[in-house]
């Protein structure tokens, strides 16, 4: 521990510290730009000068290092002298357009320049001008204003991994720039608007239209992943305009991935249902709350009555609020069903009945820091959870030995030591031998129920992780979301949960939406022999229940979902948005709120639950999902919907005793690996990361991204040459009734003898289950 | 993208280094692609990153960034000529001005012809030579009178 | 070339550059020495802060303590660095030592590497003078192939990898963590220090950089011994030093002398004036270094000590100087447009405060100067100095503090009369191609 004396008071700091660090210690404010405490230090802006004993300059408090007994004063004439030096410096490029820069009234430059900058600019030469550059739809650019801080260029190669943009030319030609005419594309790009402090990079769907003090902020927490974010939401006359991230370093820490933070544009579809709607003879008709809600009560009651109360069913997205998922489950199984799921994308329910709790992370977020070794399991991780990719990545600079077994080879931009590219199939029969690996690497016998499936020899590339693994000090075994979508998904956890046990570390469940572990905790899954999501399909129902999910993009088996949905007597959809699909397959359409319109709870990937109150008036006659949940309860009669706000709901959802457990463990499940080699293709899925949910969907901003216009179907050179068809040809895919004609390009990320088909998009919607045989043929 | 020669020069330059640290030869390599192709489009900026694992951003930076890298197409030959202010005492200066109106151009502009660039330098570290130019960036011509300036162009001229 | 001295001595222009020539003059028997009679790496050392000899590259740092902060111990890979990055105007005097003896250079850093355990070094060269690169090149090569450089050095176990890396202008690169960026292949933008090089240098490893004169007069401390070195020159400013004198003199050149020589006989071994004409102001020390009128410096010797005393930096031993027909408005104007130009763009006051100071004198010198941009210049001057992350900042400004200073009424005179006090027929003739005799 050092001593420092900083502006005459005492601070004791950690060897190592900073001027900076010190003087934060001590709330002591020291005027910066370059300076993020997430990034590493330029020392350039020069702002931060300040007065050191002994030190014949000032020097940089972000940059200096703190000795014992040093003593510094941030605000001493030398130091202001420095400081407003700097300042001046900055000013006399940057234009005076404060009036049309949508930084303005949050802009760094501008606020310190207020107690820095002159009245009057000495400055009379010509001023410099910086072309502008296209960084995507996402990011606005305003070059001139850029003051070469740098921290947009630390971003994208510290934080986001790839560095996407760079300081070209130099001394006063110095611009900022990514390499020629290419854009910025990584999936947490839209941080580099709130780290520049001035306004040369902004928030291009947000541009021009509202200034920060029109604003109200408000706290919320995002629907997608299952980090659970945290937003700061920006609301002008009920309108969200705009999402900034609520630091919290547990979780998001000051990060938002862009789907966090431009989704928002989604809420201001015109695909917004905002009145209630009702299907006669055909034909949609507006109609009143009143109208409607009789109208599904009344069918359902006598469905129930008609063909027995197991004859209904409840879907519900895992994007649903804990409110709205207990509340349906409540509700189904008060009218006498045990037939609720929120498991859409799910194939493989057999580990239903042996679990011991909701599946989880099996650890704290903030714990991925500590890690020294992680084995990822079927993931897209970046992808699918950009933060957690992020935090994995900051590990991996600090010794974390990363293992991954997939059927694609995603690029996660961080250093990955063991890589396994399999077919979906083959994951179980690698990770037994990973399994071997370790217990012969250990001196101690598998599982006992793993028995006979253990395999006598062991790959190498099985060993290499085994052996990573083994050496691990603190380890976690996650599995992410193309193993909990796979046909496989019991016997992947079985043996992951193996693998955790043999190295004394951790087994989690990545999850793949925001509320993947709340929908446990709310019991929306079947408790006493009703049927999953899949039996749902696969057993017709007569009537339905749909929770802000769509027939042809929410389901692990699209064909499936939307011929059983547009065949069944009754299907009351309660959504956000109306869609064709959603226009075919339902009777009733209730427009419920989405997370900004109403009061709501997530339980994140660690388990924590974390509530939120609406920012907006629901839009039109939108209702929140609770609400409209609690009068159905009411209009049937039922006992127990009498809750007076969400809170109410969400207490009795998550009072402890009758939710369940967190916990991953799979208790007295047999393992049963009848893994078969499809004779055709194998198809591999992956849920493009904004095509997730309905509201991502039609974030218009993010649709134009590359991401989002990434090809539809993918295979490996030789995958491609065995079908016999070259890259960028048309094929026609095929699941067995379902067909569909795309696109297929070249990407030796997929493993042999597998295509990459996207789900959860409108070209395949045509087509089977997520996973399994797929036959391609040249058109 | 690049010739044989090329690579195989980059490769020589690659070896100086420790196994990963290729970026380490971005500045020869840019320069060997340079001498082949006369500058360097982006394209071959990007092929030199991707050649050497590291992103087109960081070796467009050192492009940019040093100034004996053209990023637009110059002349057959490009003339440098240095006029700071130990060459221009000794006639750096005079002999920048004669270079123009042997050629016609002034800084910074091509023969019509496309044979002819000329650059304006910085200090090239040959003081005592002024006044000094710089012939394709790697060979420097000393002690420059009017006479041998004409000598320069007309063998040039031919190349 | 004038082959006297210690490093230039005997060398006969691009003739005798080689192995076998440099053998001839008794080189690489300092590495054979310590070789075979196993010197001690503290004994090496030790000679070197007994020469009392200073960094020649500008900051006159001395070597031996500089060595001797190297963490010899540190497990793992340790680097050595030459800096040959030779573009402070001026400054001409390791491209001869290059070009006509670069083997002392190839002994010298290979005795530097003993010393201090590194395994591996690189030369880094200016781009402008790439056949001295080349050549380089070559004399590596000879040296690897004749068991002086590379592993097992003259059959012992003791090796060291030596290359040649060259710049491609960028006059920044002369600053020392620039120069390791820019070996690592990235701009060259220099580091905040700390930490220093000698404990997070190349690729992150303790690395120890000198200036290519600095390396090249080591073998000879290690022959004659530190003090003998120590008495060719004056105490505190040990051995002889090359001068690179240029501007308007009759032999333009590099001159090795001892270390304390008067500047008059400097500039007489230069040949003198140019055509007799006055001597106006002497930069002494590389373009960098403040101005100094003609009739103060005719008082100076030529060492780090007395060029300090008069106001000044010894800095490379870089000699400019201008007689009467010298417009010094204009010789501002040109120097501060070649800071502006080389300014590498990362820290504020350097990036934004070299354009303008450019921009002001230009102004001046194009007759659109007003009163109050002397105050203006030297405020901004103020705000550079002392306050960027390198030393070019101090760079930029001492030339246009120094020349305001001691030129002020040229200055003046030209903010009101909005021309020169030298007609500038007088300045372009004074300035024409000079013609060697």
């Amino acid at each position: 521990m050092l001593e420092i004396e900083i502006d005459g008071k005492q601070v004791t700091v950690e060897d190592g510290s900073t001027i900076m660090d010190a003087a934060t210690k001590i709330g002591a404010f020291v005027p910066h730009f370059c300076y993020h405490k997430k990034l590493s230090i330029a020392a350039s802006c020069r702002m931060c000068l300040v007065q050191v004993e002994k030190a014949p300059k000032p020097l940089p408090a972000c940059a200096t290092p703190v000795t014992n007994g040093m003593k510094v004063w941030t605000r001493s004439e030398q130091a202001v002298k420095a400081q407003k030096g700097v300042m001046e410096f900055l000013l006399i490029n940057h234009p005076l357009d404060c009036p049309i820069c949508d930084q303005g009234g949050e802009c760094q430059l501008q606020d310190l320049a207020v107690g820095y900058g002159g009245s009057q600019s000495r400055y009379e030469e010509e001023k410099r001008v910086v072309f502008n550059k296209n960084l995507g739809p996402l990011v606005s650019t305003d070059m001139t204003r850029c003051i070469n801080c740098t921290r947009c260029v630390r971003f994208t190669t510290e934080i986001a991994g790839q560095m996407e943009l760079g300081q070209a030319f130099r001394g006063e030609h110095a611009e900022i720039m990514p390499f020629v005419e290419k854009t910025v594309d990584s999936e947490l790009s839209g941080n580099i608007i709130d780290l520049c402090p001035v306004g040369a990079l902004t928030s291009k769907p947000f541009r021009f239209s509202a200034r920060t003090w029109e604003l109200a902020r408000r706290r919320s927490v995002s629907p997608h992943d299952s980090l659970g974010s945290n937003l700061i939401v920006q609301v002008k006359h009920d309108v969200v305009k705009r999402v900034l991230p609520f630091e919290n370093e547990d979780i998001n820490e000051c990060w938002l991935s862009d789907k966090d933070r431009f989704s928002y544009e989604g809420l201001n579809s015109e695909d917004r249902l905002t009145v209630p709607m009702l299907k006669q003879d055909g034909v949609w008709k507006e109609t009143d709350w009143q109208t409607a809600l009789e109208f599904a009560a009344n069918g359902l009651r006598k469905t129930a009555k008609q063909n027995g109360p197991d004859s209904i069913g409840a879907l519900a997205s895992p994007h649903a609020t804990i409110e709205e998922l207990y509340l349906l489950q409540k509700f189904t199984r008060a009218i006498g069903s045990d037939s609720v799921d929120f498991r859409l994308r799910q194939s493989d329910f057999r580990a239903d009945g042996f679990r011991e709790g909701a599946p989880w992370l099996g650890m704290p977020i903030s714990e991925v820091a500590s890690l020294n070794r992680l084995f990822v399991i079927g993931s897209f991780l970046r992808k699918d959870s950009p933060l957690l990719a992020q935090r994995v990545r900051q590990a991996a600079k600090r010794g974390l030995h990363v293992s991954a077994i997939n059927a694609s080879a995603e690029e996660w931009l961080l250093p990955v030591k063991n890589r396994v590219l399999t077919a979906p199939s083959a994951i179980v029969p690698v990770l037994l031998q990973v399994v071997a690996a370790l217990a012969a690497e250990k001196g101690v016998n598998a599982a006992e129920h793993l028995g006979a499936a253990i395999p006598a020899t062991v790959s190498d590339e099985a060993r290499a992780i085994a052996q990573s693994l083994a050496s691990g000090r603190k380890v976690a075994v996650w599995v992410g979301n193309l193993a909990v979508q796979s046909e496989y998904a019991s016997e992947i956890q079985q043996l992951a949960e193996e693998i955790a046990r043999l190295t004394g570390g951790v087994f989690g469940v990545i999850g793949e939406a925001a509320n993947s572990v709340g929908g446990y905790l709310a019991k929306a899954v079947p408790l006493v022999g009703g049927l999953n999501a899949r039996q749902m399909l696969e057993q017709p129902r007569k009537a339905y229940l749909l929770l802000n999910a769509e027939p042809d993009l929410d389901f692990a088996n699209p064909a499936l979902a939307q011929t059983v949905l547009g065949a069944a007597p009754l299907v009351i959809a309660l959504s956000a948005f109306k869609s064709p699909s959603l226009l075919a397959a339902a009777d009733v359409l209730l427009p419920i709120a989405p997370f900004t319109e109403t009061s709501g709870t997530f339980v994140n990937c660690e388990g924590r639950a974390q509530n939120f109150n609406a920012v907006a008036r629901p839009l039109g006659d939108t209702r929140p999902g609770w609400k409209v949940l609690r009068v159905l309860g009411n209009l049937l009669e039922f006992e127990g919907f009498d809750q007076n706000d969400s809170e109410a709901v969400a207490a009795e959802a998550l009072a402890e005793g009758s939710r369940p457990d967190l916990g991953n463990r799979l208790y007295g499940l047999e393992f049963k690996f009848a893994g078969q080699t499809a004779a055709g293709f194998e198809r591999v899925s992956d849920v493009s990361i904004y095509a997730a949910d309905p509201l991502v969907r039609r974030a218009t901003s993010l649709q134009k991204t590359r991401d989002a216009k990434a090809p539809v179907a993918c295979a490996s050179t030789a995958t491609l040459a065995a079908i016999g068809v070259a890259s960028g040809a048309r094929v026609r895919l095929k699941q067995g009734q379902g067909a569909a004609e795309v696109l297929i390009v070249a990407d030796d990320s997929v493993a042999a003898n597998c295509v990459r088909v996207a789900a959860a998009n409108a070209a395949t919607a045509a087509l089977g289950a997520m996973c399994g045989e797929i036959s391609v043929e040249r058109v | 993208m690049l010739s044989q020669e090329s690579l195989q020069q980059i490769d020589r330059e690659i070896a100086k280094y420790p196994p990963d640290q290729k970026q380490s030869a971005v500045m020869s390599a840019l320069r060997i692609a340079q001498v082949e192709k006369g500058w360097l489009p982006k394209e071959v900026i990007e092929f030199v990153a991707d050649y050497l694992g590291m992103p087109a951003i960081a070796a467009y930076e050192v492009a940019s960034f040093y100034n004996m890298y053209d990023l637009e197409p110059v002349g057959r030959h490009k003339i440098t000529v240095c006029t700071n202010l130990p060459c221009a005492l000794s006639g750096g200066v005079h002999a920048a001005d004669y270079l123009k109106e042997k050629l016609g151009i002034d800084f910074n502009e091509t023969t019509p012809d496309g044979k002819f660039t000329l650059k304006e330098g910085e200090c090239m570290g040959a003081c005592g030579d002024a006044p000094v130019l710089l012939v394709n960036n790697h060979h420097m011509c000393s002690w420059m009178t009017k006479e041998k300036i004409d000598q320069i162009l007309a063998e040039l001229e031919d190349k | 070339m004038s082959g006297s001295g210690l490093i230039l001595a005997g060398v006969d222009g691009d003739r005798t550059w080689g192995l076998q020539d440099y053998v001839a003059r008794g080189g690489y028997s300092a590495l054979r020495k310590i070789i075979s009679e196993k010197i001690p790496p503290e004994t090496i050392i030790a000679e070197l802060k007994a020469s009392s000899l200073r960094g020649r590259g500008g900051a006159g740092f001395p070597t031996g303590l500089k060595w001797s902060f190297m963490p010899r111990s540190f497990p793992g890979a340790k680097y050595l660095a030459c800096n040959s990055d030779e573009g402070e105007p001026g400054t001409f005097k390791d491209r001869d030592i290059l070009r006509y003896n670069p083997h002392t250079v190839i002994e010298g850093m290979t005795i530097a590497a003993y010393a201090m355990g590194c395994e591996r070094g690189y030369n880094y060269i200016h781009g402008e003078i790439f056949d001295v690169y080349e050549r380089f090149e070559a004399a590596l090569a000879e040296a690897r192939a004749a068991g002086l450089l590379g592993q097992s050095i003259l059959g012992s176990d003791f090796s060291f990898e030596l290359f040649a890396h060259h710049g491609y202008g960028a006059y920044i690169c002369g600053e020392e963590t620039a120069l390791l960026e820019s070996i690592e292949g990235k701009k060259g933008q220099p580091r905040f220090k700390p930490p220093f090089p000698a404990s997070y240098g190349l690729y992150g490893k303790p690395t120890t950089i000198n200036n290519t004169e600095t390396f090249a007069s080591v073998p000879f401390i290690i022959n004659m011994g530190g003090e003998a070195f120590l008495n060719l020159g004056k105490p505190n400013n040990g051995g002889t030093k090359l001068f690179s004198v240029s501007g308007h003199v009759n032999r333009p050149g590099n001159y090795e002398i001892a270390m304390g020589t008067p500047f008059a006989e400097l500039l007489e071994m230069a040949g003198g004036m140019r055509g007799g004409r006055k001597l106006k102001a002497v930069i002494p020390g590389g373009s960098s270094a403040p101005v100094l009128p003609g009739n103060v410096m005719m008082d100076c010797t030529m060492d780090y000590d007395s060029i300090s005393k008069a106001g000044s930096m010894l800095g490379s031993g870089a000699v400019i100087v201008m007689d009467e027909t010298t417009c010094m408005v204009k010789a501002l104007e040109r120097l501060s447009y070649f800071y502006f130009e080389e300014s590498c763009g990362q820290c504020t006051p350097c990036r934004e405060g070299t354009g303008w100071l450019y921009r002001v004198v230009h102004r001046i010198e194009n007759g659109l100067g007003r009163k109050e941009d002397l105050d203006l210049l030297n405020s901004v001057t103020g705000n550079i100095m002392g306050r960027t992350i390198c030393a070019l900042g101090d760079a930029a400004s001492m030339p246009v503090q120094s020349f305001i200073k001691h030129f002020g009424s040229e200055f003046e005179y030209h903010i009101e009369n909005k021309k020169c006090l030298v007609p500038p027929e007088v300045q372009y003739e004074g300035s024409q191609i000079y013609v060697r005799p």
